[in-house]
């Protein structure tokens, strides 16, 4: 994904030979990440079907593994997620205003930053609890007593959880591999008010990312009152 | 109606040797690098055809053994490997790549007047990706084989195989994403490369087609990938995602399992109905009869499409309602495909037809997709489908639609295009005859196969009751017929590629911007970018055929 936009890097103009202008190599550039939101869209779209399906099949079991999770990290998190989304807009639009370099990844750095915190908070404070816990798929998951009947299914909700977050996570990881190369980029002046498009899509994929955090945290944390 | 003028030509200079993409650079490095899209399609066509062998010889193997009723070549469990062996390999390594990996990344720029596909990286990298798919699944195949049937149904395999269904899963899951790379790349690449001039309702119907089967890819793969992602996580842990016992549902599988992999049988037919649609026109010398029609009708199926997969379970204990939703819903999917029909047959109208080997497997095509799709309807319906359901007849019927159709176009299409990519000619008179060869060879290979059915031979046995051994025979003795008339192409494209005659840049007289540059084309396709003034298919003012008609 991040090759369509990042294809050009060894060519100082940023110019493809095979498009017959920047704007066509731009808007080329663009509809292909939409097209491969699209792409995600189904992937994830996928997982929510399946979730849903068991959410209706087992309310109470899936009631119950919700209040495994603890919503206190969940909402921090997403608080994180969302102020990456805006430093991540803000260093598109300081290359589209034509600020020089340092104002670039002045805002790169806490967007990959912010990323960070979101993956330590997760791994940390979540997902090695979890795992302390004996609350992770495959890892010695214990039925807990207060769960009776539902245990099997509680420990279905667990591994949609981790298979949700997870898959999550690694489009997390990508992203910050992409803001990598980003600030190298921008690190040598690459980008001008007229070559921006390797940002501007990434940043697409960055929003995507955060997005699907905003409907996993609801799903997965909050229904359960 | 427009037009005459025409587009911008080329000075064919056919007495020096001329820079072309296959001579400009060599060396293996040059190919396995490359970031030319008709290089590109050169690396799929291999692969693919290599996928091929591999899916034919378990085929071959499966009909030995059913020469028998109690089985004459192995045993029943080694048979199920052989089926889903050939099933996996076919489709998923053979089938999807083959029209649109191929001649869809060799045509695609050339068609439309571009200098490449929009983006050549992810290109090459989607072969790359596909290639390691190939090599899992070979992996597979050669440590012990994978027995669950190319559909994967659990509770059999997340519970019960024996056999390695997880790297068996992997490599499908890896191959989808180079069709998710391919179909992103066809659909940006038609939508912002197009030459001036080229307007939508100029573009060739094999671009329509390959529009349309791209979005099928986008939006379809993810959804497979998901699905034998949960299929594998399952696997591992043993959650109960898809075991009733713990909760799970296995029904939820088949849904989103087909949720794709129906519209993957349209990934599989729509670019053979865009190369038909080529075919008709070049070799009966007429406008294509109902453009549109024939353009959207592509859309209408891809869009449909979506919405058909319950169809393949009637039988598995879905909702009646949903049955009879899916079944009206099956039904008028064959809508759009019989509008292809009638609209190929109403150009062959009082057209000037000749016969040649494209042809020839163009004609086949339109006969056998029709009783592909008119079967089709038998198991749309929900009360005969019940009777037909996990028979043979089922396999026949996906057989004409996939070997019938998608296999008979595949071979019509590298042979029309093929002095294209290699600036040769192959002997026409073994092309007809291999032609007539796959025609019979196939025909006895699957019409048996529907009366087996509808006499109730289920599928996916090893062994048979002694009464159904005559048509079995019958079927076999048609696969080494039809194995055959695969064998002699193969042999005289190779010859071709250092002994076939020479041609210009438009043997067939043929219409379409592929044909208005040099063969094998420049590696920039085009010397300048060509405008274009006239519609597709103005056969009217087409050129004359370099070599003699038949």
């Amino acid at each position: 994904m991040s090759d369509a936009a990042l294809a050009h890097g060894d060519n100082p103009t940023g110019f493809a030979h095979q498009f017959e202008d920047l704007e066509q190599q731009h808007d080329a550039g663009r509809m292909g990440m939409w097209i491969f939101l699209a792409t995600e869209i189904l992937f994830f779209g996928g997982m929510f079907t399946a979730y849903t399906v068991y959410r209706s099949l087992h309310p109470q079991a899936f009631l119950l593994g919700s209040h495994i999770l603890e919503v206190k990290f969940g909402a921090i998190n997403t608080a994180v997620l969302i102020c990456s989304s805006f430093t991540m807009a803000m260093a598109i639009r300081s290359a589209q205003t034509g600020k020089r370099k340092g104002a670039i990844i002045g805002w790169l750095i806490p967007t990959m930053l912010l990323g960070a915190t979101f993956l330590f908070l997760k791994f940390r404070f979540e997902w090695y609890h979890d795992y302390i816990e004996h609350t992770m798929p495959g890892f010695g998951f214990h039925y807990k007593p207060e769960w009776g009947a539902h245990a099997p299914q509680v420990q279905m909700f667990m591994c949609f959880y981790f298979f949700m977050t997870g898959l999550h996570a690694l489009h997390m990881i990508v992203g910050i591999g992409i803001l990598l190369v980003l600030t190298c980029m921008a690190a040598r002046g690459r980008f001008t008010s007229q070559y921006y498009a390797p940002l501007e899509i990434s940043g697409l994929y960055w929003h995507f990312v955060d997005i699907v955090w905003i409907f996993l945290f609801p799903l997965l944390y909050l229904i359960r009152y | 109606m427009s037009t005459t003028a025409t587009v911008e030509s080329l000075p064919n200079s056919s007495a020096e040797p001329q820079v072309n993409y296959l001579n400009a650079r060599y060396g293996v490095k040059s190919w396995l690098l490359t970031l030319d899209h008709k290089r590109i399609g050169l690396l799929y066509l291999c692969t693919i055809t290599f996928m091929f062998v591999v899916g034919g010889i378990a085929a071959t193997m499966m009909r030995l053994n059913l020469l028998e009723p109690q089985g004459a070549l192995v045993e029943p469990e080694t048979y199920n490997k052989l089926f889903s062996t050939h099933g996996i390999v076919m489709v998923f390594f053979f089938l999807v790549p083959s029209i649109p990996a191929t001649l869809g990344n060799f045509l695609i720029p050339l068609m439309i007047g571009a200098r490449d596909v929009a983006f050549p990286r992810l290109n090459l990298l989607s072969w790359y990706i596909f290639v390691t798919g190939c090599l899992v699944m070979l992996y597979v195949v050669c440590t012990g084989g994978v027995d669950t049937g190319w559909t994967f149904y659990p509770p059999y395999s997340s519970a019960y195989a024996h056999t390695d269904v997880f790297l068996a899963a992997m490599a499908i899951f890896i191959a989808g994403f180079s069709s998710i790379l391919t179909g992103m790349n066809f659909v940006v690449t038609i939508h912002k490369m197009r030459a001036p001039g080229m307007t939508w309702f100029r573009l060739p119907l094999f671009i329509w087609s390959l529009y349309a089967t791209s979005v099928i890819f986008v939006l379809g793969t993810p959804v497979i990938a998901i699905t034998l992602l949960l299929l594998g996580v399952e696997r591992l842990l043993h959650a109960g995602i898809f075991d009733p016992a713990l909760g799970g549902d296995p029904l939820l599988f088949q849904h989103m399992f087909w949720f794709y992999s129906h519209p993957a049988v349209y990934i599989m037919i729509l670019p053979s109905m865009g190369v038909i649609s080529e075919l008709i026109t070049a070799f009966s010398r007429k406008r294509i009869f109902g453009y549109s029609f024939v353009a959207f009708s592509s859309l209408a199926i891809a869009v449909i499409s979506f919405l058909v997969w319950g169809h393949h379970m009637f039988v598995s204990g879905q909702g009646v309602y949903a049955g009879l939703v899916f079944s009206v819903l099956s039904f008028l999917v064959a809508i759009p495909s019989a509008v292809k029909v009638f609209n190929w047959t109403a150009t062959l109208y009082k057209g000037s037809i000749s016969y040649e080997a494209p042809m020839l497997y163009a004609l086949g095509f339109i006969g056998l997709f029709t009783i592909g799709g008119l079967t089709g309807l038998f198991l749309a319906s929900l009360s005969t489908d019940v009777h037909l359901n996990g028979t043979y007849f089922v396999v026949a019927h996906f057989h004409y639609v996939m070997v019938g159709g998608a296999v008979m176009a595949f071979m019509g299409g590298i042979h029309f295009w093929w002095p294209k990519i290699t600036g040769r000619l192959y002997p026409d008179l073994w092309a007809r005859f291999a032609a007539l060869v796959i025609f019979v060879g196939f025909n006895l290979t699957f019409f048996p196969q529907f009366v087996l059915g509808y006499l109730g031979m289920p599928r996916r046995y090893a062994m048979y009751p002694a009464e159904f051994q005559a048509l079995n025979v019958l079927s076999s003795a048609g696969a080494s017929v039809l194995a055959v008339g695969y064998v002699i192409p193969l042999v005289y494209l190779i010859w071709s590629l250092k002994y076939g005659q020479v041609v210009g840049p438009n043997p067939f007289g043929a219409k379409g911007l592929e044909w208005t540059t040099q063969s094998p084309p420049l590696t920039e396709n085009y010397v300048k970018t060509p405008i274009v003034t006239e519609e597709a298919y103005a056969y009217e003012n087409a050129p004359e055929p370099e070599v003699a008609r038949v």
